[in-house]
Protein backbone atom coordinates (compact mmCIF):
# COMPACT_ATOMS: atom_id res chain seq x y z
CA UNK A 1 0.00 0.00 0.00
CA UNK A 2 2.25 2.55 0.95
CA UNK A 3 2.78 4.55 4.05
CA UNK A 4 1.46 7.75 5.76
CA UNK A 5 -0.52 8.92 8.64
CA UNK A 6 -2.62 5.90 9.52
CA UNK A 7 -6.17 7.76 9.63
CA UNK A 8 -5.85 9.10 6.20
CA UNK A 9 -4.11 6.26 4.50
CA UNK A 10 -4.44 2.64 5.59
CA UNK A 11 -8.00 3.38 7.41
CA UNK A 12 -9.24 5.09 4.81
CA UNK A 13 -8.34 2.77 2.57
CA UNK A 14 -9.54 -0.41 4.42
CA UNK A 15 -12.61 1.66 4.81
CA UNK A 16 -13.26 2.41 1.99
CA UNK A 17 -12.24 -1.03 -0.72
CA UNK A 18 -10.64 -3.30 1.90
CA UNK A 19 -11.53 -7.10 2.90
CA UNK A 20 -11.17 -5.77 6.58
CA UNK A 21 -8.04 -8.33 7.66
CA UNK A 22 -8.72 -11.39 10.16
CA UNK A 23 -12.30 -9.08 11.09
CA UNK A 24 -13.43 -10.86 8.19
CA UNK A 25 -11.68 -13.28 5.79
CA UNK A 26 -8.65 -10.44 3.87
CA UNK A 27 -5.99 -12.86 6.18
CA UNK A 28 -6.99 -16.12 4.18
CA UNK A 29 -7.36 -14.50 0.64
CA UNK A 30 -3.90 -12.88 1.63
CA UNK A 31 -2.23 -16.24 2.31
CA UNK A 32 -3.27 -17.55 -1.07
CA UNK A 33 -2.23 -14.59 -2.98
CA UNK A 34 1.55 -15.11 -1.02
CA UNK A 35 1.85 -18.68 -1.38
CA UNK A 36 -0.01 -19.82 -4.59
CA UNK A 37 0.52 -16.40 -6.18
CA UNK A 38 -3.25 -16.41 -6.76
CA UNK A 39 -4.90 -13.57 -8.69
CA UNK A 40 -7.94 -11.81 -6.28
CA UNK A 41 -10.89 -13.53 -7.81
CA UNK A 42 -9.12 -17.18 -8.04
CA UNK A 43 -8.12 -16.29 -4.21
CA UNK A 44 -11.44 -15.66 -2.92
CA UNK A 45 -12.94 -18.42 -4.94
CA UNK A 46 -10.56 -20.94 -3.54
CA UNK A 47 -11.31 -19.93 0.29
CA UNK A 48 -14.92 -19.44 -0.15
CA UNK A 49 -14.83 -23.18 -1.25
CA UNK A 50 -13.05 -24.10 1.26
CA UNK A 51 -15.50 -22.75 3.98
CA UNK A 52 -18.53 -23.12 2.24
CA UNK A 53 -19.83 -19.58 1.41
CA UNK A 54 -19.67 -16.87 -1.22
CA UNK A 55 -17.00 -14.45 -2.04
CA UNK A 56 -18.49 -11.71 -0.77
CA UNK A 57 -19.21 -13.39 2.82
CA UNK A 58 -15.34 -12.80 2.77
CA UNK A 59 -15.54 -9.25 3.16
CA UNK A 60 -18.81 -9.76 5.49
CA UNK A 61 -17.56 -9.47 9.46
CA UNK A 62 -21.02 -10.79 10.21
CA UNK A 63 -20.88 -13.85 7.95
CA UNK A 64 -17.31 -14.23 9.07
CA UNK A 65 -17.74 -14.35 12.47
CA UNK A 66 -19.59 -17.70 12.58
CA UNK A 67 -17.00 -19.37 9.98
CA UNK A 68 -14.10 -18.06 12.41
CA UNK A 69 -15.38 -19.38 15.38
CA UNK A 70 -16.68 -22.91 13.25
CA UNK A 71 -13.03 -23.21 12.27
CA UNK A 72 -10.88 -21.86 14.94
CA UNK A 73 -9.60 -19.04 12.49
CA UNK A 74 -9.20 -16.99 15.28
CA UNK A 75 -11.28 -13.64 15.97
CA UNK A 76 -10.51 -10.41 17.68
CA UNK A 77 -10.48 -10.50 21.40
CA UNK A 78 -12.81 -7.01 21.95
CA UNK A 79 -14.43 -6.00 25.34
CA UNK A 80 -17.30 -6.51 24.14
CA UNK A 81 -16.48 -10.33 23.21
CA UNK A 82 -13.64 -12.70 24.49
CA UNK A 83 -12.80 -16.08 23.33
CA UNK A 84 -10.43 -17.34 25.91
CA UNK A 85 -11.03 -20.76 25.15
CA UNK A 86 -11.07 -20.75 21.19
CA UNK A 87 -7.82 -20.39 18.60
CA UNK A 88 -6.36 -17.29 18.76
CA UNK A 89 -2.79 -15.90 16.45
CA UNK A 90 -0.44 -18.78 16.34
CA UNK A 91 -3.13 -21.05 17.06
CA UNK A 92 -5.22 -20.13 14.54
CA UNK A 93 -2.65 -20.18 12.50
CA UNK A 94 -2.18 -24.18 12.42
CA UNK A 95 -6.11 -24.35 11.74
CA UNK A 96 -5.86 -21.56 8.56
CA UNK A 97 -2.90 -23.85 7.33
CA UNK A 98 -5.15 -26.95 7.32
CA UNK A 99 -7.85 -25.41 6.23
CA UNK A 100 -6.55 -23.99 3.19
CA UNK A 101 -4.00 -26.40 2.67
CA UNK A 102 -0.73 -24.49 2.43
CA UNK A 103 2.03 -24.64 4.16
CA UNK A 104 2.57 -21.35 7.13
CA UNK A 105 6.14 -20.92 8.03
CA UNK A 106 5.87 -20.41 12.00
CA UNK A 107 3.32 -23.00 12.24
CA UNK A 108 6.02 -25.41 10.81
CA UNK A 109 9.15 -23.70 12.92
CA UNK A 110 6.38 -24.11 15.88
CA UNK A 111 6.30 -27.81 15.19
CA UNK A 112 9.55 -28.48 14.72
CA UNK A 113 10.72 -26.39 17.57
CA UNK A 114 8.07 -28.33 20.14
CA UNK A 115 8.98 -31.28 19.16
CA UNK A 116 5.00 -31.68 18.95
CA UNK A 117 5.07 -33.71 21.94
CA UNK A 118 1.33 -34.67 22.86
CA UNK A 119 0.84 -34.77 26.70
CA UNK A 120 -0.62 -38.42 27.70
CA UNK A 121 -4.02 -39.22 28.91
CA UNK A 122 -3.97 -40.17 32.09
CA UNK B 1 -22.33 29.63 -13.91
CA UNK B 2 -20.90 26.17 -13.54
CA UNK B 3 -20.79 25.67 -9.91
CA UNK B 4 -17.67 24.70 -8.22
CA UNK B 5 -16.78 21.05 -6.63
CA UNK B 6 -14.23 21.02 -3.44
CA UNK B 7 -11.01 18.65 -4.61
CA UNK B 8 -7.07 18.13 -4.15
CA UNK B 9 -3.98 19.22 -5.74
CA UNK B 10 -1.50 16.59 -5.71
CA UNK B 11 0.32 18.32 -2.82
CA UNK B 12 -3.05 17.53 -1.37
CA UNK B 13 -4.21 20.79 -0.90
CA UNK B 14 -7.54 21.64 -1.01
CA UNK B 15 -8.78 23.70 -4.34
CA UNK B 16 -12.08 23.99 -6.36
CA UNK B 17 -12.51 23.57 -10.07
CA UNK B 18 -15.92 23.01 -12.05
CA UNK B 19 -16.89 19.56 -13.42
CA UNK B 20 -15.29 20.91 -17.20
CA UNK B 21 -12.10 22.00 -15.33
CA UNK B 22 -11.68 17.87 -13.81
CA UNK B 23 -12.92 16.42 -17.07
CA UNK B 24 -10.67 18.13 -18.78
CA UNK B 25 -7.51 17.51 -16.14
CA UNK B 26 -8.84 13.95 -16.54
CA UNK B 27 -7.81 14.08 -20.21
CA UNK B 28 -4.83 15.90 -19.77
CA UNK B 29 -3.44 13.47 -17.70
CA UNK B 30 -4.39 10.23 -19.30
CA UNK B 31 -3.08 12.02 -22.67
CA UNK B 32 0.34 12.87 -21.17
CA UNK B 33 0.66 9.22 -19.78
CA UNK B 34 -0.25 7.65 -22.90
CA UNK B 35 2.63 9.83 -25.14
CA UNK B 36 5.26 9.36 -22.48
CA UNK B 37 5.05 5.66 -21.88
CA UNK B 38 3.03 4.98 -25.55
CA UNK B 39 0.58 3.34 -24.02
CA UNK B 40 -3.43 3.39 -25.00
CA UNK B 41 -5.60 6.42 -23.45
CA UNK B 42 -8.22 5.60 -21.25
CA UNK B 43 -11.65 4.92 -22.86
CA UNK B 44 -14.24 7.01 -23.01
CA UNK B 45 -16.10 5.07 -20.48
CA UNK B 46 -13.07 4.75 -17.91
CA UNK B 47 -12.67 8.60 -18.31
CA UNK B 48 -16.75 8.82 -17.42
CA UNK B 49 -16.29 6.65 -14.27
CA UNK B 50 -13.38 8.61 -13.09
CA UNK B 51 -15.26 12.09 -13.74
CA UNK B 52 -18.28 10.47 -11.49
CA UNK B 53 -15.53 9.67 -8.58
CA UNK B 54 -13.82 12.98 -8.34
CA UNK B 55 -16.76 15.42 -9.67
CA UNK B 56 -17.94 15.37 -6.09
CA UNK B 57 -18.12 16.81 -2.89
CA UNK B 58 -18.60 13.71 -1.13
CA UNK B 59 -16.45 13.08 2.42
CA UNK B 60 -15.73 9.68 0.97
CA UNK B 61 -16.35 7.53 -1.13
CA UNK B 62 -15.95 3.39 -1.54
CA UNK B 63 -16.08 0.66 -3.53
CA UNK B 64 -19.39 -1.59 -4.42
CA UNK B 65 -20.12 -4.19 -1.01
CA UNK B 66 -18.48 -7.37 -2.49
CA UNK B 67 -15.70 -5.73 -4.65
CA UNK B 68 -12.89 -5.34 -1.42
CA UNK B 69 -9.44 -6.60 -2.42
CA UNK B 70 -6.23 -7.54 -0.52
CA UNK B 71 -4.43 -4.82 1.67
CA UNK B 72 -0.81 -5.12 1.86
CA UNK B 73 0.94 -3.00 4.17
CA UNK B 74 4.50 -1.57 4.12
CA UNK B 75 5.52 0.35 7.03
CA UNK B 76 2.79 -0.34 9.37
CA UNK B 77 2.68 1.17 12.47
CA UNK B 78 3.28 4.93 13.75
CA UNK B 79 6.18 6.17 16.14
CA UNK B 80 4.05 7.38 18.98
CA UNK B 81 2.32 3.86 20.06
CA UNK B 82 4.00 1.68 21.86
CA UNK B 83 6.51 -0.98 20.74
CA UNK B 84 6.25 -2.30 16.65
CA UNK B 85 5.10 -5.49 17.68
CA UNK B 86 1.91 -3.31 19.12
CA UNK B 87 2.32 -1.38 15.80
CA UNK B 88 0.93 -4.62 14.06
CA UNK B 89 -1.34 -5.92 15.88
CA UNK B 90 -2.83 -2.34 15.87
CA UNK B 91 -2.78 -2.29 11.90
CA UNK B 92 -4.14 -5.94 12.09
CA UNK B 93 -7.20 -5.49 14.64
CA UNK B 94 -8.02 -1.31 14.77
CA UNK B 95 -7.25 -0.90 10.96
CA UNK B 96 -7.79 -4.19 9.42
CA UNK B 97 -5.33 -4.42 6.65
CA UNK B 98 -4.97 -7.91 5.26
CA UNK B 99 -1.00 -8.31 5.42
CA UNK B 100 1.17 -6.14 7.79
CA UNK B 101 5.20 -5.89 7.78
CA UNK B 102 8.03 -5.58 10.14
CA UNK B 103 10.30 -3.13 9.19
CA UNK B 104 13.15 -0.97 11.16
CA UNK B 105 13.43 2.55 10.21
CA UNK B 106 16.56 2.29 8.41
CA UNK B 107 14.81 0.74 5.88
CA UNK B 108 17.50 -0.92 3.75
CA UNK B 109 18.52 -4.64 3.44
CA UNK B 110 22.58 -3.28 3.94
CA UNK B 111 21.10 -1.91 7.08
CA UNK B 112 19.59 -4.71 8.45
CA UNK B 113 22.11 -7.41 7.79
CA UNK B 114 24.04 -5.90 10.88
CA UNK B 115 21.05 -6.43 12.75
CA UNK B 116 18.95 -9.02 11.53
CA UNK B 117 19.15 -11.78 14.98
CA UNK B 118 17.58 -8.85 16.80
CA UNK B 119 15.17 -8.32 13.30
CA UNK B 120 14.39 -11.83 13.41
CA UNK B 121 13.62 -12.00 16.75
CA UNK B 122 11.11 -9.20 16.72
CA UNK B 123 9.22 -11.77 13.90
CA UNK B 124 9.58 -14.99 15.86
CA UNK B 125 7.54 -12.71 18.41
CA UNK B 126 5.57 -11.08 15.96
CA UNK B 127 4.54 -14.43 14.68
CA UNK B 128 3.21 -16.07 17.96
CA UNK B 129 0.94 -12.86 18.35
CA UNK B 130 -0.63 -12.55 15.22
CA UNK B 131 -2.94 -13.97 13.21
CA UNK B 132 -2.51 -11.70 9.62
CA UNK B 133 0.61 -12.62 7.65
CA UNK B 134 3.69 -11.02 8.67
CA UNK B 135 5.83 -10.00 6.03
CA UNK B 136 9.65 -8.81 6.08
CA UNK B 137 10.22 -5.42 4.55
CA UNK B 138 13.37 -3.14 3.43
CA UNK B 139 14.04 -1.20 0.16
CA UNK B 140 17.32 -3.17 -2.08
CA UNK B 141 18.87 0.52 -1.78
CA UNK B 142 21.70 -0.49 -4.09
CA UNK B 143 22.84 3.71 -3.32
CA UNK B 144 24.11 2.24 0.29
CA UNK B 145 27.19 0.22 -1.78
CA UNK B 146 28.65 3.08 -3.37
CA UNK B 147 31.25 5.41 -1.58
CA UNK B 148 31.14 7.11 1.03
CA UNK B 149 28.47 4.96 2.55
CA UNK B 150 29.93 1.18 0.82
CA UNK B 151 33.16 0.03 -0.49
CA UNK B 152 32.16 0.69 -4.16
CA UNK B 153 33.20 3.68 -6.39
CA UNK B 154 30.55 6.22 -6.25
CA UNK B 155 28.49 5.75 -9.80
CA UNK B 156 26.65 9.23 -9.97
CA UNK B 157 30.38 10.50 -9.03
CA UNK B 158 31.89 8.73 -11.71
CA UNK B 159 29.58 9.07 -14.98
CA UNK B 160 29.58 13.16 -15.04
CA UNK B 161 33.21 12.66 -15.37
CA UNK B 162 32.35 10.51 -18.20
CA UNK B 163 33.88 7.39 -16.96
CA UNK B 164 30.70 5.17 -18.42
CA UNK B 165 32.79 2.09 -17.97
CA UNK B 166 34.12 2.38 -14.38
CA UNK B 167 30.35 3.66 -13.26
CA UNK B 168 29.01 0.55 -14.88
CA UNK B 169 31.28 -1.67 -13.56
CA UNK B 170 31.05 -0.28 -10.06
CA UNK B 171 27.24 -0.92 -10.36
CA UNK B 172 27.49 -4.29 -11.24
CA UNK B 173 29.70 -4.88 -8.07
CA UNK B 174 27.61 -3.32 -6.13
CA UNK B 175 24.93 -5.36 -7.47
CA UNK B 176 26.39 -8.56 -6.30
CA UNK B 177 26.87 -7.50 -2.85
CA UNK B 178 23.02 -6.48 -2.51
CA UNK B 179 21.65 -9.77 -4.04
CA UNK B 180 24.20 -11.49 -0.74
CA UNK B 181 22.56 -9.52 1.40
CA UNK B 182 18.89 -9.75 0.43
CA UNK B 183 19.45 -13.46 0.62
CA UNK B 184 21.01 -13.05 4.16
CA UNK B 185 18.27 -11.22 5.37
CA UNK B 186 15.41 -13.40 4.07
CA UNK B 187 17.40 -16.87 5.07
CA UNK B 188 17.07 -15.18 8.63
CA UNK B 189 14.05 -14.15 8.41
CA UNK B 190 12.98 -17.27 6.97
CA UNK B 191 14.00 -19.35 10.06
CA UNK B 192 12.19 -16.97 12.07
CA UNK B 193 8.58 -17.67 10.47
CA UNK B 194 8.28 -14.68 8.26
CA UNK B 195 5.35 -15.09 5.82
CA UNK B 196 6.96 -13.29 3.15
CA UNK B 197 9.55 -10.59 1.97
CA UNK B 198 8.67 -7.19 0.63
CA UNK B 199 11.38 -6.19 -1.85
CA UNK B 200 10.04 -1.83 -1.64
CA UNK B 201 10.68 0.59 -3.50
CA UNK B 202 12.81 -1.28 -6.01
CA UNK B 203 14.40 -0.06 -9.17
CA UNK B 204 15.19 3.51 -6.09
CA UNK B 205 18.54 3.67 -8.03
CA UNK B 206 17.48 2.18 -10.96
CA UNK B 207 18.12 -0.56 -13.35
CA UNK B 208 20.91 -2.15 -11.18
CA UNK B 209 18.90 -2.31 -8.56
CA UNK B 210 15.67 -3.85 -10.32
CA UNK B 211 17.78 -6.47 -11.86
CA UNK B 212 19.52 -6.72 -8.37
CA UNK B 213 15.93 -7.32 -6.87
CA UNK B 214 14.50 -9.32 -9.53
CA UNK B 215 17.85 -11.85 -9.27
CA UNK B 216 17.41 -11.98 -5.27
CA UNK B 217 13.59 -12.98 -5.89
CA UNK B 218 14.97 -15.82 -8.25
CA UNK B 219 17.04 -17.28 -6.07
CA UNK B 220 14.72 -17.51 -2.98
CA UNK B 221 11.74 -18.47 -4.78
CA UNK B 222 13.69 -21.63 -5.78
CA UNK B 223 14.94 -22.19 -2.32
CA UNK B 224 11.28 -21.34 -0.63
CA UNK B 225 8.38 -22.04 -3.07
CA UNK B 226 5.98 -21.09 -0.61
CA UNK B 227 7.15 -17.55 0.65
CA UNK B 228 5.45 -14.46 -0.42
CA UNK B 229 7.64 -12.21 -2.33
CA UNK B 230 6.20 -8.58 -3.14
CA UNK B 231 8.11 -6.63 -5.60
CA UNK B 232 7.03 -3.06 -5.20
CA UNK B 233 8.35 -0.41 -7.51
CA UNK B 234 10.03 2.79 -7.04
CA UNK B 235 8.61 5.27 -9.67
CA UNK B 236 6.96 3.76 -13.15
CA UNK B 237 10.07 4.43 -15.27
CA UNK B 238 13.68 2.02 -14.22
CA UNK B 239 15.78 4.17 -14.62
CA UNK B 240 19.00 3.34 -17.11
CA UNK B 241 21.42 4.18 -14.31
CA UNK B 242 23.75 1.55 -16.29
CA UNK B 243 21.82 1.18 -19.59
CA UNK B 244 22.79 -1.77 -20.47
CA UNK B 245 21.71 -4.59 -17.60
CA UNK B 246 19.15 -7.34 -19.03
CA UNK B 247 16.99 -10.01 -17.12
CA UNK B 248 16.11 -12.91 -19.52
CA UNK B 249 17.99 -11.19 -22.51
CA UNK B 250 15.44 -8.40 -21.74
CA UNK B 251 16.80 -4.39 -21.20
CA UNK B 252 15.42 -3.25 -17.82
CA UNK B 253 16.48 0.07 -18.74
CA UNK B 254 13.46 2.14 -19.47
CA UNK B 255 11.12 -0.27 -18.66
CA UNK B 256 7.38 0.88 -17.54
CA UNK B 257 5.19 -0.97 -15.59
CA UNK B 258 3.67 -3.69 -18.03
CA UNK B 259 7.29 -4.87 -18.62
CA UNK B 260 8.77 -4.57 -14.99
CA UNK B 261 5.40 -6.90 -14.26
CA UNK B 262 6.30 -9.23 -16.80
CA UNK B 263 10.32 -9.48 -15.07
CA UNK B 264 8.57 -9.43 -11.55
CA UNK B 265 6.40 -12.86 -12.97
CA UNK B 266 9.34 -14.38 -14.54
CA UNK B 267 11.13 -13.68 -11.39
CA UNK B 268 8.80 -15.89 -9.34
CA UNK B 269 7.46 -12.74 -6.84
CA UNK B 270 4.05 -13.08 -5.72
CA UNK B 271 2.96 -10.00 -6.03
CA UNK B 272 3.82 -6.70 -7.80
CA UNK B 273 3.64 -3.37 -6.45
CA UNK B 274 3.75 -0.90 -9.34
CA UNK B 275 4.58 2.87 -8.17
CA UNK B 276 3.74 6.11 -10.18
CA UNK B 277 4.93 9.47 -8.40
CA UNK B 278 2.07 12.35 -8.21
CA UNK B 279 3.23 15.48 -9.86
CA UNK B 280 2.25 17.88 -6.91
CA UNK B 281 1.68 20.82 -9.33
CA UNK B 282 -1.30 19.22 -10.59
CA UNK B 283 -4.83 18.52 -9.56
CA UNK B 284 -5.79 15.08 -8.12
CA UNK B 285 -7.91 14.06 -11.16
CA UNK B 286 -4.80 14.80 -13.43
CA UNK B 287 -2.95 12.73 -11.57
CA UNK B 288 -4.89 9.54 -11.09
CA UNK B 289 -5.86 9.41 -14.67
CA UNK B 290 -1.63 9.61 -15.26
CA UNK B 291 -1.51 6.80 -12.95
CA UNK B 292 -4.38 4.38 -14.25
CA UNK B 293 -2.91 4.74 -17.42
CA UNK B 294 0.54 3.71 -17.19
CA UNK B 295 -0.53 0.84 -14.70
CA UNK B 296 -3.44 -0.45 -16.72
CA UNK B 297 -1.14 -2.18 -19.56
CA UNK B 298 0.49 -4.15 -16.31
CA UNK B 299 -3.22 -5.05 -14.64
CA UNK B 300 -4.64 -5.92 -18.08
CA UNK B 301 -1.99 -9.44 -18.70
CA UNK B 302 -0.81 -10.02 -14.80
CA UNK B 303 -1.10 -13.74 -13.52
CA UNK B 304 0.27 -12.96 -10.38
CA UNK B 305 -1.55 -10.59 -7.92
CA UNK B 306 -1.33 -6.83 -8.88
CA UNK B 307 -1.07 -5.02 -5.72
CA UNK B 308 -1.05 -0.58 -6.61
CA UNK B 309 1.28 1.49 -4.31
CA UNK B 310 -1.12 3.90 -3.46
CA UNK B 311 0.69 5.42 -0.09
CA UNK B 312 1.29 9.37 0.38
CA UNK B 313 2.46 10.28 -3.16
CA UNK B 314 2.21 7.63 -5.55
CA UNK B 315 -0.91 6.20 -7.06
CA UNK B 316 -2.84 9.16 -6.99
CA UNK B 317 -2.93 9.69 -3.44
CA UNK B 318 -1.38 13.43 -2.58
CA UNK B 319 1.92 13.96 -1.38
CA UNK B 320 1.50 14.92 1.94
CA UNK B 321 1.91 13.75 5.69
CA UNK B 322 -1.68 14.20 6.58
CA UNK B 323 -3.28 12.85 3.78
CA UNK B 324 -7.21 13.43 3.41
CA UNK B 325 -9.05 10.55 3.10
CA UNK B 326 -11.44 12.07 0.23
CA UNK B 327 -8.56 11.99 -1.34
CA UNK B 328 -7.59 8.63 -0.23
CA UNK B 329 -10.95 6.87 -0.69
CA UNK B 330 -11.02 8.47 -4.02
CA UNK B 331 -7.99 6.74 -4.95
CA UNK B 332 -9.18 3.24 -3.61
CA UNK B 333 -12.22 3.07 -5.65
CA UNK B 334 -10.71 4.40 -8.51
CA UNK B 335 -7.91 1.73 -8.89
CA UNK B 336 -10.36 -0.81 -7.90
CA UNK B 337 -12.86 -0.51 -10.39
CA UNK B 338 -11.29 0.39 -13.20
CA UNK B 339 -7.82 -1.32 -12.93
CA UNK B 340 -9.53 -4.50 -11.46
CA UNK B 341 -6.57 -5.07 -9.18
CA UNK B 342 -6.46 -7.88 -6.74
CA UNK B 343 -5.16 -5.15 -3.85
CA UNK B 344 -2.84 -2.98 -2.84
Amino acid sequence: MGTGDPLGMESAHTQASGMQGMRAAGDLVARMQMTRRMRLKEAKQYVADKLHCTTRDLSDPIAMESLRAEHGLGQLPLPSSVQPDEAGMIEAKFNIAELLDIPINCVERFKKHAGMRVAAES
Amino acid sequence: MEPKIPTRMGDGSLTEMTRSEIKADLEAGTQAAAKRARCPELTQDELDHLLDIYASSARFTAVDIGDEVVMTNDGTGTKHIGNRIQDLQSFEQLLGVDIVELWQIDYSFKAVKTNVAHEAQTMKMAQLLLTNPVQYGAMPDLGRYSQPDGPIPNWSELLPLGKIDEARRAQEAAKEMLVEDIAFVADNMVAAGTDGIDFDTTGAAGDADFLAALTACRKLRRKYPWLGIEIGMAAEFVLGMHGQLEFDGERLAGMWPKDQLRMVQAAGASIYGPAVNVNTGKSAAWNIARAITLIKPAAEIAEIPVHVNVGMGVGGVPTCVHVPADATSRVSKAVVEILKIDGY
